[in-house]
């Protein structure tokens, strides 16, 4: 154990004054809602609407899933966050060997559209925001959730919420890749564009540098890598015709918040004004909706740990501030088990509460920005600016996100950076209460109740997916698949109708990922140690 | 070496792997590199190996250790197809450590396999490193 001490550094390296000066900070950050957008893009913060109280959920099969997501609307959660096992993520279908053992563990299970017509059952598709973590098969994803809307009756333009969609950071964090970078990037160009016609309410992206954080790097490379990556698709964007304006307002981005409060705050207000300016500057980006720099963010993750887990729910609360005090779009707060289990109703539900509280108790959403013209948090979200330029221009003078990415450039980087995380939590240098200093030998163990998955889940999603596989028409799905695959050797046309018409037939995710897989292969990970 | 360095593990050879469809490899990674500071040889297979795979490159590669990472919850079904694949290849006695995100009450299942060692991340580098150290002495 640790005597801790305070740092004079943040995490992100920048030394902080004991006491910042008036001299030092900048011009002042001028007016909500205006360009550069550094107090936040609404001009009435969170008095015109508070943020998307969105809690990422979902396990076993889609009938457990769509009572859990039930009783969080009932609870006063307003947008759903879909969590997907990772052969849904992976392009798997749950009967395969790769799959099997993880059949709605990390998440639910949606292999085909039948499954999602349960999730969302009795849940109303045309007033409810849904959020779906999904990169890999994110197009798939997509496809699905309007060829659902289809089959209720809902105009597609009423769709409303997001998928993640963001490969490049799957390649660097997350792991959940499965085509090379070419074709997955053409793919996520195929599905903005789309959605950007057909639903036009839906963000087709949401570039997170939330994983990578979680991986090891700092905010300031948080925020760097994403907007870098961010880059890379408006770039991918404008080859394939997009027209800036337009798509720019349906981008969105997705972080973690740590722990460093004010750290935090100055990244989210740094970053927003960086992108509005490299919108504007590089870019030409006159509509200010397509400036707009709009977040969700999470907070917990690998700042949080098991020893004294209900410390955590204490972190939460820190990091939720952050996030709001940031200016956030959307929320989703960990519950204090995550490091070592899913979250129980018990622990989801407070975490959920936590949020509710700095809503509406803590007074932080009664005015816009209510940290603004703070010298410290002017003076941090300066120094953070500048530590974000340096690390994107440093990927620059590489090569660019996506080479950095393919040669495993920044991967090795992140890795690094982990390692040196970890020795300086190790030391001490960085103190975690209960963890390296107050703890206790006796308060190690995980308290509370404790969450098990029905054993029973994955073979039941096994039959569901036979029974689908049995009552479908296999010939029309043969066709569907034959056809998208035809569309995907071509470089012409937008794939996204075809994965719908797909969907539609009741194709397997499993089996559309494998006609991709045909015409494209599978992406080389390059191992750099 | 690195001040970290472990006598006993000096020419050791380890190999860290996925299983299954996990993608959360920093910790890995981090340990990778943890051990190779501190003297062994570390080979690291990337994500997504089967089972199979991953015995296969132990045996090929004729190494002391196996280290497997898992965070997706699946780890006593993945670490027991593991030690099959390990028998069958007639290396059922294979030093294997397991890490990643284990509920208290899994590490008994994960030990009565035969693993060597749980980890998670809450635990000091140097610790991992000595236990590892220790158990190929």
């Amino acid at each position: 154990m640790i005597t801790p001490s305070v740092s004079a550094r943040i995490p992100s390296g920048i030394e902080v004054p004991v006491a910042v000066t008036p001299q030092q900070c900048g011009d002042g950050p001028g007016a909500p809602g205006q360009y550069p957008f550094t107090r936040g893009i609404f001009p009435d913060g969170f008095r015109g609407r508070l943020w998307t109280v969105r809690q990422y959920s979902g396990f076993g099969t889609a009938e457990d899933t769509n009572q859990r997501y039930r009783f969080l609307l009932d609870q006063g959660q307003t947008g759903l966050s879909v969590a997907l096992d990772l052969p849904t993520q992976c392009g798997y279908d749950p009967v395969d060997p790769m799959a099997r053992p993880e059949v709605g563990k990390v998440g639910v299970s949606l292999s085909n559209l039948s499954e999602m017509e349960i999730v969302f059952d009795g849940i109303d598709l045309a007033r409810t925001s849904t959020s779906f973590t999904i990169n890999g098969t994110a197009a798939i994803l997509l496809a699905m959730y309007v060829a659902c809307a289809d089959k209720r009756g809902i105009a597609r333009d009423k769709l409303t919420g997001t998928i993640q969609n963001d490969i490049l950071k799957e390649y660097v964090a997350r792991g959940t890749w499965i085509w090379p970078v070419r074709p997955s990037m053409r793919l996520i160009a195929d599905s903005i564009l789309f959605a950007n016609e057909v639903t036009p309410r839906f963000n087709p992206i949401s570039i997170a540098g939330a994983h990578v954080r979680d991986a090891g790097c700092t905010a300031a490379e948080e925020m760097a890598y994403t907007l870098a990556n961010g880059l890379a698709y408006v770039d991918e964007l404008l080859r394939r015709g997009g027209e800036v304006e337009r798509f720019a307002k349906r981008l969105s981005f997705f972080f973690y918040v740590h722990m460093d409060l004010f750290e935090e705050v100055a990244k989210f207000r740094a970053g927003r004004r960086l992108w509005a300016r490299i919108m504007k500057e590089r870019y030409g980006v006159e509509d200010p909706k397509a400036q707009m720099f709009r977040f969700g963010v999470v907070c917990g993750g690998s700042s949080l740990v098991a020893p004294q887990p209900y410390n955590n729910a204490v972190r939460v609360a820190v990091e939720t501030l952050a996030a709001v005090l940031g200016g956030a779009q959307s929320i989703f707060t960990c519950a204090y088990d995550e490091p070592f289990q899913i979250p129980t109703e018990f622990s989801a539900e407070l975490a959920l509460r936590t949020q509710q509280i700095i809503a509406y108790e803590s007074g932080a959403a009664r005015t816009v920005d209510p940290l603004g013209g703070s010298y410290y948090v002017e003076w941090l979200t300066d120094r953070m600016e500048e530590s974000i330029r340096a690390v994107m221009e440093e990927i620059d003078r590489y090569g660019g996100a996506r080479k950095a990415i393919e040669d495993g450039w920044l991967q090795l980087r992140v890795a690094r950076r982990a390692l040196a995380r970890k020795q300086q939590i190790d030391s001490g240098e960085t103190p975690v209460v209960g963890l390296n200093c107050f703890t206790r030998e006796d308060r190690t163990q995980a308290p509370g109740e404790t969450f098990r998955l029905d054993p029973q889940a994955s073979a039941r999603v096994i039959e569901k997916y036979r029974a689908v596989r049995e009552r479908r028409d296999n010939g029309a799905v043969e066709r569907e698949l034959a056809r998208l695959q035809a569309a995907a050797a071509g470089d012409e046309e937008n794939l996204m109708p075809y994965l719908v018409d797909c969907c539609h037939a009741y194709a397997t995710v499993g089996e559309m990922v494998e006609r991709l897989k045909r015409e494209w292969g599978e992406f080389k990970e390059p191992i750099r140690l | 070496m690195s001040a970290t360095a472990q006598p006993g593990l000096r020419g050791k050879r380890i190999l860290l792997a996925k299983p299954g469809l996990d993608g959360h490899d920093v910790g890995a990674k981090v340990i990778a590199l943890a051990l190779r500071d501190a003297g062994a040889d570390v080979i690291y297979t990337g994500l997504r190996k089967s089972p199979a795979y991953i015995a296969q490159a132990a045996v090929d590669e004729d190494v002391d250790a196996l280290g497997l990472s898992i965070l997706s919850g699946s780890h006593v079904e993945l670490v027991a197809q593991t030690f099959d694949e390990l028998a069958a290849r007639g290396a059922g006695d294979m030093a294997v450590f397991v890490g990643g995100t284990i509920p208290a009450a899994d590490r008994e299942a994960l030990e009565a396999l035969g693993v060597k060692g749980v980890f998670n991340s809450d635990m000091r580098l140097a610790d991992v490193v000595a236990q590892v150290a220790r158990a190929l002495a």
